[in-house]
């Protein structure tokens, strides 16, 4: 394998101009799904997920019932058109991780005590993929949780970064998703400087490693507060909302 | 009750710096890797950890090569949590931590690129080899991470190709000719249980860990693969820390059993 002729970082900029620790643009909504108990929309770049979550509900089936606890269902999920190449509907065994990272990242955050013998159900569909569907899924479960109003500690936050022709760069994409050569997805909450999901592949130094966790948890900080800015929106003060008829 | 009850135990002793048999918090259990086992598998281990006891089979054939990698063998790992293993582990389709356990080991050969996949075509474009490893868990008592990891390497290191017929039909009797492997991916797997990182835990010390992260490490003080579990989060000084753990653990294991 010699196609590494060509450099797709020149000088310190990226194939979309963006520089090395600098994320896509991002766009963060709150309810989006009118049945939903909360949903949450999340763009970042190219990459959309939308997610909605039900609960806490009646716990089927009953056999995986919690005395103490909630239960938490996740399930990402990518649409058959979402890539260039169509994904086969139904669960695989990268989703079946997937999904099971995410959980456990979203469940620290919930007080899952306080919803004995339930179920809360989190299900996240990525729309379109341009990289990093893991943490643009995450990111919009987590509005979806605290616009369901479920209680939580905090809102938890989800970006990668990566390595491409040597470089450690925040939030991989487009182009370079191809010849990149580390992917490591993080989810951080700020407030307690705390990574609750981290995933790498690809070949590091540990220098390398900890420059990646450091450019990924400031990506975070930013996507903290947009996630904040959704939910404000949704609920400003002096403004109706519409309620629904049960 | 009674979970729970053993859970708190757990987190005492750890709290109190102590382990139920003795060992340091960075201390692995006896580990015993055979290799060969399975004389119809092209290679096999069954590693023994304390009481943990995985056996790990490599299978070959001929198959179709990705379209975006023609030239390559093709890798697949697949583990099997059976309910020979565990009262707690049942029969059917792999769930969650099945598919968690062969992903992680799955990525940690695949990324350090330990098999020479180029060696491994027949006809590019048409025909390559396609290796199978299959993870099987035949006493679970914790750690089936690492146990997982060290098994599937030493299976793949000590796995023959077979020889094509000229009808294309497989000859295994006389397999002489090693699978190529250039690196010696290690996982090693960080707990934490009561706020302290501690290696390979027991079942009984499972039961209290509150996160865990793994850690597949290469020659040269490299990283291959990360892979976090659980609901507890690592700081990022925690996740340096762990990952320094297991680059120790990483070099000690290659020179004590892969030497």
């Amino acid at each position: 394998m010699s196609e590494k002729e060509k450099k797709i970082i020149v000088n310190g900029k990226r194939p979309d101009g963006r520089k090395l620790d600098e994320m896509r643009d991002m766009e963060a909504r709150a309810g989006v799904i009118d049945r939903a108990d909360g949903s949450g929309y999340f763009r970042l770049g190219n990459t959309i997920a939308i997610a909605a979550v039900y609960g806490p509900k009646e716990m089927h089936p009953k056999h995986l019932l919690d005395p103490v606890r909630a239960y938490v269902k996740c399930r990402y999920n990518m649409a058959p058109f979402s890539t260039t190449e169509r994904i086969r509907p139904g669960p695989s065994r990268r989703s079946t991780e997937i999904s099971e990272v995410i959980k456990n990242a979203l469940s620290s955050v919930l007080f899952l005590e306080e919803f004995p013998e339930t179920a809360i159900e989190i299900f996240i569909e990525i729309l379109q993929a341009d990289a990093s569907t893991r943490c643009v899924g995450l990111n919009a479960a987590a509005i979806a949780l605290a616009d369901a109003g479920i209680p939580m500690r905090d809102l938890i936050s989800s970006c990668a970064a990566g390595k491409v022709d040597g470089e450690i760069i925040l939030d991989v994409a487009g182009e370079e998703d191809c010849s990149g050569e580390v992917d490591l997805p993080i989810a951080y909450i700020p407030r307690k400087n705390s990574i609750y999901l981290l995933q790498m592949d690809g070949i590091l130094k540990k220098d390398e490693m900890e420059k990646a966790i450091g450019m990924a948890t400031e990506g975070c900080k930013k996507i903290y507060e947009k996630q904040k800015e959704a939910l404000k929106e949704k609920y400003k003060t002096g403004e109706k909302k519409e309620v629904k008829k049960k | 009750m009674i979970t729970q009850i053993s859970t708190e135990y757990v987190r005492d002793m750890i709290k109190a710096g102590k382990r139920f048999d003795g060992r340091g918090f960075e201390d692995f259990r006896d580990l015993k890797i055979e290799t060969g086992y399975v004389k119809n598998a092209e290679g096999s281990a069954m590693v023994t950890l304390g009481r943990t006891k995985v056996l790990v089979g490599v299978k070959m054939k001929v198959g179709e090569p990705f379209p975006d990698s023609p030239e390559d063998g093709v890798l697949m790992v697949n583990a099997e949590l059976g309910p020979i293993a565990s009262p707690d582990f049942e029969s059917g389709p792999p769930r969650a931590p099945a598919v968690e356990l062969a992903r992680v080991v799955d990525r940690g050969i695949r990324e350090s690129k330990a098999i020479s996949t180029d060696k491994l075509c027949i006809e590019p474009g048409e025909k390559v080899w396609m290796v199978s490893v299959d993870i099987h868990v035949l006493n679970e008592d914790g750690n089936l991470m690492d146990a997982s990891s060290i098994g599937a390497i030493a299976a793949l290191l000590e796995a023959k190709v077979p020889e094509l017929n000229e009808d294309g039909t497989i000859n295994r009797d006389n397999m002489k000719k090693n699978l190529e492997i250039k690196e010696i991916p290690v996982a090693c797997t960080i707990y934490k249980i009561a706020g302290k990182l501690v290696l390979d835990p027991t079942l009984k010390e499972e039961s209290a860990v509150e996160g865990r992260l793994t850690v597949t490490t290469i020659e040269g003080d490299r990283l291959c693969a990360m892979q976090k579990g659980g609901q507890c989060g690592f700081t990022p000084e925690e996740v340096y820390k762990a990952v320094d753990i297991s680059l120790k653990k990483g070099k000690e294991m290659r020179k004590k059993y892969f030497k």
